[in-house]
């Protein structure tokens, strides 16, 4: 049985990133930077990525990165989400750098390691694992097309496309015939963008296929762990709200019409905690992996919705304010649970998974 | 400090000493538990060696391998998860010596006389009356509990009972280890909605109970009690499962079997709930996880609130999954079951019985409101009783 617990080393890196979040990206923070094209402070992205190492956190310390597994990423990203902090960790140290981790390409995986160079992988950010090629077109050896919905892919310096001959290719942002259009995301923290491709160049890493799949996969499950962080914040905040708003002449908090919905939000929490480190545990020993991380996505994303949403809502009035930071909440976690599947989408794969066949 | 070495080494020598083959199962348990190795986290002379309760699963491994009998916990449930821990904590030296060894190897079974027709949620106002005898010391009990599981083979109950009316609820109660062959024990069937009945009425007349069958001081019972309560909620959420081990598995092993019974909407519904039991699975097993590692979590309490309502849609889903079939009952004859199994019978009886899961061992309200102000710390509700008489309360 997975190990479902947090280890000393993992406790300790929660705390350094906890720390850092709480200097550097605090609600007033992120509120205050989510309109402009970028919303990521760079100098935060460099603490995080090359100060602390987390970009390499998934490659091998001989690739230049730190060797740590799907546990601790998983930490990192209950931190960032807790903190809805707008960073292309997920993106590109998690999903894209899985994808280039299934070819092997030593040089790239250096590039990311050392956080300073930054990928997105051309695939919508709703697109599932299981769910096969894109619809990119490669013709004289350089590629046509359009891929929408791709998330942090502005700013980036690399993207990986999956093209129609089963090939995934290293493409040059700053490239000839390579644009990419910001599009206005539901989820100001996570901006997507539309990669347009005309006769762009590329390099070719290895198969297509299994690249996406593994990131995928990867993705869907430490989303898991950002969905815990959001509704662990949600809960936190709301159960500090309710014990100091009075109302009646007592604490909000103390009738029990509201005590049994947190009691209730705080049960899901729970057990979002124990799904979403079954996932990472799954990514980082492959065992029970298809099962485990699409047990997660599967529950994850009602939770964090849910449990935003019931946030919203019990800040009353303060909660439609585009100055309480819990919209921003509500918009990730919405943003989240179309992400890399829906639940509706990880049920059906689990259909066959664990043998319940549709009708 | 006992090692698993030296757990494997006594385990062997105890079967060598009484091989499973040529010794009748009370004498094996008997001498398993005078080796101390009944439960090793108790003390040494009481079936135990002091040692973590997590090296258990190693003697349990080798007295499997060996064929050895067990003590059929599931009959001994109340003696093994409730009465045990509470004897253990506020037990004399002779109560612990009395109790324990009988109580282990399943000689005797014991019930638990703790609710009553107008004591449910707010056990703490208790009526039944236990008067102090002035001649002899004993204890004479009078009054009604309800909802007894096992008291019709019951050797002894732990009993909670209104000493002194006087004083406000929680501070006037005792708790006792009260004779069930005492001629005032009266115990009747209590029907269930299955038909059959698990659980019984107790009616006390005049029962005598002596002073040395108290259990903690006069007043205390309260406190006393929380030790009871605790390890009841406990051992309702706290079971081990593999993928699949609960209320799930049936409807399932249904789904796969019955092909002409499938729709699009309870396919729907069917893996919604597959993965609420799986996830409910995992935070179960986080639980044991950390209390395996010496941190308990609050999640205890939870975990039996999120099994009862998953075993009443689950086996619900099941009920309308078999159609025509679900329909049917199969038997209402009332009978008197030693043993409950929420699993077990067909889905109608499931559906039914599990119907119980969010009421007995503290209903689903009242665990929501031990979550929010225990582990959230939201404000309690106000309270009109907690400075006033037990007799003075309406009622």
């Amino acid at each position: 049985m997975t190990d479902l617990l947090y280890s000393e080393e993992e406790e300790a890196l929660r705390a350094a990133v906890r720390d850092l979040l709480s200097d550097h990206c605090a609600a007033t923070d992120v509120l205050a930077r989510v309109e402009r094209p970028t919303p990521y402070e760079p100098a935060l992205w460099k603490s995080l990525a090359e100060d602390m190492g987390l970009a390499g956190l998934l490659i091998p310390e001989d690739l230049g990165g730190q060797g740590a597994s799907h546990r601790e990423a998983a930490v990192v990203l209950e931190e960032l989400g807790r903190a809805v902090a707008p960073v292309p960790y997920l993106t590109s140290a998690v999903v894209a750098t899985e994808a280039v981790l299934a070819c092997g390409d030593p040089d790239l995986l250096g590039r990311l390691a050392s956080g300073r160079e930054l990928a997105a992988l051309a695939v919508g950010l709703h697109v599932a694992p299981g769910t096969g090629p894109g619809n990119v077109v490669v013709r004289d050896g350089v590629l046509h097309g359009e891929v929408s919905g791709v998330a942090d892919a502005v700013g980036v310096g690399v993207l990986l496309v999956p093209g129609d001959d089963g090939v995934l290719y290293e493409v040059e942002a700053s490239g000839a015939g390579v644009s990419v259009v910001p599009q206005t995301s539901l989820d100001p923290t996570r901006p997507l963008g539309r990669v347009v491709l005309d006769g762009a160049a590329g390099r070719a890493l290895g198969s297509a296929g299994p690249a996406v799949e593994r990131a995928l996969l990867a993705g869907a499950g430490l989303l898991a762990s950002e969905q815990l962080g959001l509704s662990e914040w949600a809960l936190t905040e709301t159960v500090r709200y309710l014990k100091e708003r009075r109302q009646f002449n007592r604490p909000v908090g103390g009738f029990q019409a509201l005590k049994h919905r947190l009691a209730h939000l705080w049960l899901q929490v729970v057990n979002l905690r124990a799904a979403a480190r079954s996932a990472a545990g799954a990514l980082a020993s492959g065992e029970d992996l298809g099962v485990s991380v699409s047990v997660a996505q599967a529950y994850a994303g009602g939770v964090a919705v849910h449990v935003t949403e019931e946030a919203l809502q019990l800040h009353g009035g303060l909660g439609m304010t585009w100055e309480h930071p819990v919209h921003l909440y509500v918009k990730r976690a919405k943003s989240d649970s179309l992400s890399y599947g829906t639940a509706g989408t990880h049920r059906a794969l689990l259909s066959a998974l664990v043998d319940l066949p549709a009708p | 400090m006992t090692d698993a070495d030296e757990l494997r080494r006594r385990t062997q020598e105890l079967l060598a000493d009484h091989p499973p083959a040529d010794t009748a199962p009370p004498d094996f348990l008997r001498a398993r538990f005078d080796a101390g190795l009944a439960w090793v986290h108790y003390p040494p002379g009481l079936g135990g060696l002091g040692t973590p309760r997590s090296l258990q699963a190693v003697v349990d491994a080798e007295l499997e391998a060996a064929g050895a009998p067990d003590n059929d916990p599931r009959r001994i449930g109340i003696g093994l998860g409730m009465a045990a821990p509470t004897v253990l904590r506020y037990g004399t030296d002779e109560q612990k010596a009395r109790f324990l060894r009988p109580l282990w190897t399943g000689e005797e079974v014991w019930c638990q006389l703790f609710s009553e027709p107008g004591a449910g949620s707010d056990l703490a106002a208790l009526g039944t009356r236990a008067v102090r005898e002035e001649t002899s010391g004993d204890w004479i009990v009078d009054g009604q509990k309800v909802w007894t599981s096992s008291a019709h083979l019951a050797r002894w109950a732990i009993l909670i009972a209104r000493t002194d009316p006087d004083v406000p609820k929680h501070a006037g109660i005792t708790y006792f280890v009260c004779d069930m062959t005492d001629p005032g024990v009266e115990v009747r069937p209590l029907r269930q909605i299955t038909g059959e009945a698990e659980f019984n009425e107790v009616f006390l007349t005049g029962v005598r109970i002596p002073d040395a069958h108290r259990l903690g001081e006069v007043g205390d019972g309260w406190r006393v009690a929380q030790t009871t309560l605790m390890n009841e909620r406990v051992s309702i959420g706290g079971m081990r499962l593999p993928r699949e081990g609960g209320m799930i598995g049936p409807a399932a092993r249904t789904w796969r079997e019955r092909p002409e019974l499938r729709t699009h909407d309870l396919h729907q519904r069917l893996l919604t709930l597959w993965v609420e039991a799986e996830v409910s699975r995992l935070a179960a097993e986080r639980l044991r996880q950390q209390l395996a590692a010496g941190h308990p979590g609050h999640e205890g309490s939870a975990m039996k609130l999120g099994f009862a309502r998953l075993n009443q849609e689950i086996s619900g889903l099941e009920v309308e999954l078999r159609g025509e079939e679900g329909l049917l009952f199969d038997d209402w004859t009332m009978r008197r079951p030693e043993l409950v199994d929420f699993t077990g019978r067909d889905a109608g009886y499931r559906y039914l019985r599990s119907k119980g899961n969010s009421i007995e061992g503290g209903t689903s309200e009242v665990l929501l409101n031990i979550v929010a102000e225990r582990v959230l710390g939201l404000p309690a509700e106000p309270r009109t009783d907690k400075d006033v008489a037990w007799k003075d309360l309406a009622r």
